[in-house]
């Protein structure tokens, strides 16, 4: 497999609305390979940050209030707004638990 | 078409009660911590012993200090230790530190300070301490089934990553092992939060699955809700685990549970520190996230060999447990591949599968059987870290 082939972007399940970046560098324009690793589907999508190795990005517009999908499981509440391909972390979501 | 594990072998030493241990160690261990000091000289005085200096063992009582008993007399029948030298303040609470050995079978005696002084102490340990070492260096090692270990696991400084790639690693080996015979144990109460009902379903029987969420239920009633500040003071997730992508707790937790699998059941929930009692299969113990903690509870209830999946790079060691780093984050392995005994990179690049991944581990833990130095073996990690449950008298 060559090194253009390997993905930016992992995505747990399909229906999650999250995917985590799995390459260092990357920057706000690039034209992401996204991979689903439970039936290794793929798709395209533009980042719209920089966005650092491990962090999250947004598979769609999301808003205040919206549940965050990860591993097809709730994983927390959007208490900012991010829109697709943008950056999702502490700063626009939070755990529901504490 | 997968290996098959279950027939292979690694060289390995066959204790006097049955078990595998994969280590030889010698070790002069301390009732409490003003006792460290003696301990110390007699590990400097005979060489190949090792002393394993601790921070408590006086003025504790209750379930604390059963804890305290459980941990050090677990760690001195850990099958991965030839021979004890114990050594206390007083003899009594140093004669039930030695009778917990002794059921094992394996040599143990020991010492204590009043009325003879660190001197008289050390002298006399250091004696023993020599004879030890020299009948065990001549143990010899035997073909014993690679099914025959308890391997443990326990991740940190988690990230994204872990969930991904270093974590599944682990689940796959369980999947492959438990099947035919391999001890396995997973913990971290409160890091199970936010994914406790999964884990409650991944129990093997409605007993397994009561004990769990109690003992879930408990920690949060007690420790949680005791002691909790806004989002526990940013110490769970960890700020290291904020770095690298993780937001909640919820998403930790899922990511942590990845380490069981996708067929492996747990049969029974064991207290920190205590033995699995109910055959061979996968184990939950009421451990801290903390990872020396937690290794060092694992290590106590008998396990050999740890398994410890991390994202930002957790560095932790144990003194009588080797323990196995695997890491799937490129910017981990290009930064401190030191401390990284199995790349697993692969699988975010998708060049490597998990099931790949989970015959590398598999060989790893042969090797380190057979007798490889861990990362953390050769870096001189040893941290021994006792769970403290509350304040001493």
């Amino acid at each position: 497999m060559t090194a253009n082939t390997h993905p930016q972007l992992l995505v747990h399940d399909k229906v999650d609305n999250v995917g985590v970046v799995v390459v260092e560098g990357l920057t706000a324009g690039t034209d992401m390979l996204c991979v689903c690793t439970e039936d290794n589907s793929d798709f395209r999508l533009t980042a719209k940050a920089d966005i650092p190795i491990g962090h999250k990005v947004a598979l769609k517009d999301m808003a205040e209030g919206d549940t965050v999908t990860k591993y097809g499981e709730d994983i927390g509440r959007m208490v900012g707004r991010a829109e697709l391909g943008g950056h999702v972390h502490t700063h626009n979501m939070k755990t529901k638990r504490w | 078409m997968a290996f098959d594990f279950s027939q292979d072998t690694v060289k390995a030493w066959r204790r006097e009660n049955g078990r595998v241990g994969v280590r030889n160690h010698v070790l002069i261990l301390p009732v409490d911590d003003i006792s460290n000091a003696a301990c110390e000289a007699v590990a400097n005085n005979v060489k190949g012993t090792m002393a394993i200096p601790h921070a408590y063992g006086r003025l504790q009582f209750g379930e604390d200090l059963d804890l305290h008993f459980r941990t050090i007399i677990g760690t001195g029948a850990n099958p991965n230790v030839a021979a004890v030298v114990v050594i206390g303040i007083e003899p009594e609470w140093t004669k039930t530190i030695v009778d917990g050995i002794a059921a094992t079978g394996k040599p143990v005696e020991g010492f204590w300070i009043e009325q003879n002084g660190d001197f008289e102490t050390i002298r006399r340990a250091s004696w023993k301490a020599k004879e030890y070492v020299q009948w065990a260096t001549e143990l010899q090692k035997e073909d014993c089934p690679v099914t025959d270990l308890w391997v443990s696991t326990k991740c940190g400084e988690s990230d994204t990553t872990t969930g991904l790639s270093s974590c599944p690693t682990v689940g796959n080996m369980y999947d492959k092992l438990l099947p035919h015979g391999l001890y396995g144990v997973f913990g971290e109460t409160s890091e199970i939060t936010g994914a406790e009902h999964i884990c409650e379903k991944r129990a093997a029987n409605p007993e397994a699955a009561a004990k769990f969420m109690k003992t879930w239920q408990a920690y949060t009633d007690d420790v949680i809700e005791q002691f909790k500040t806004s989002d526990l003071s940013d110490s769970q997730p960890t700020k290291g685990n904020i770095l690298g992508g993780l937001s909640t707790i919820e998403e930790k937790a899922l990511g942590n549970l990845e380490k069981i699998g996708r067929t492996s059941t747990y049969i029974d929930v064991l207290e920190p520190a205590e033995a699995p009692a109910k055959g061979n299969g996968l184990y939950f113990m009421d451990t801290s996230s903390a990872a020396a903690e937690c290794v060092t509870l694992m290590a106590a209830a008998g396990y050999v060999i740890h398994t410890f999946p991390t994202g930002q790079g957790n560095v932790v060691g144990n003194p009588i447990v080797p323990v196995i780093k695997i890491s799937g984050n490129p910017r981990t392995l290009r930064t401190m591949s030191e401390h990284i005994d199995v790349d697993v990179t692969g699988v975010l690049r998708r060049d490597m599968t998990i099931d790949q991944a989970g015959d590398s581990l598999i060989e790893m833990i042969k090797r380190t059987a057979n007798g490889r130095l861990t990362c953390a073996e050769a870096l001189g990690h040893r941290e021994f870290s006792m769970t403290k449950l509350y304040r001493s008298a």
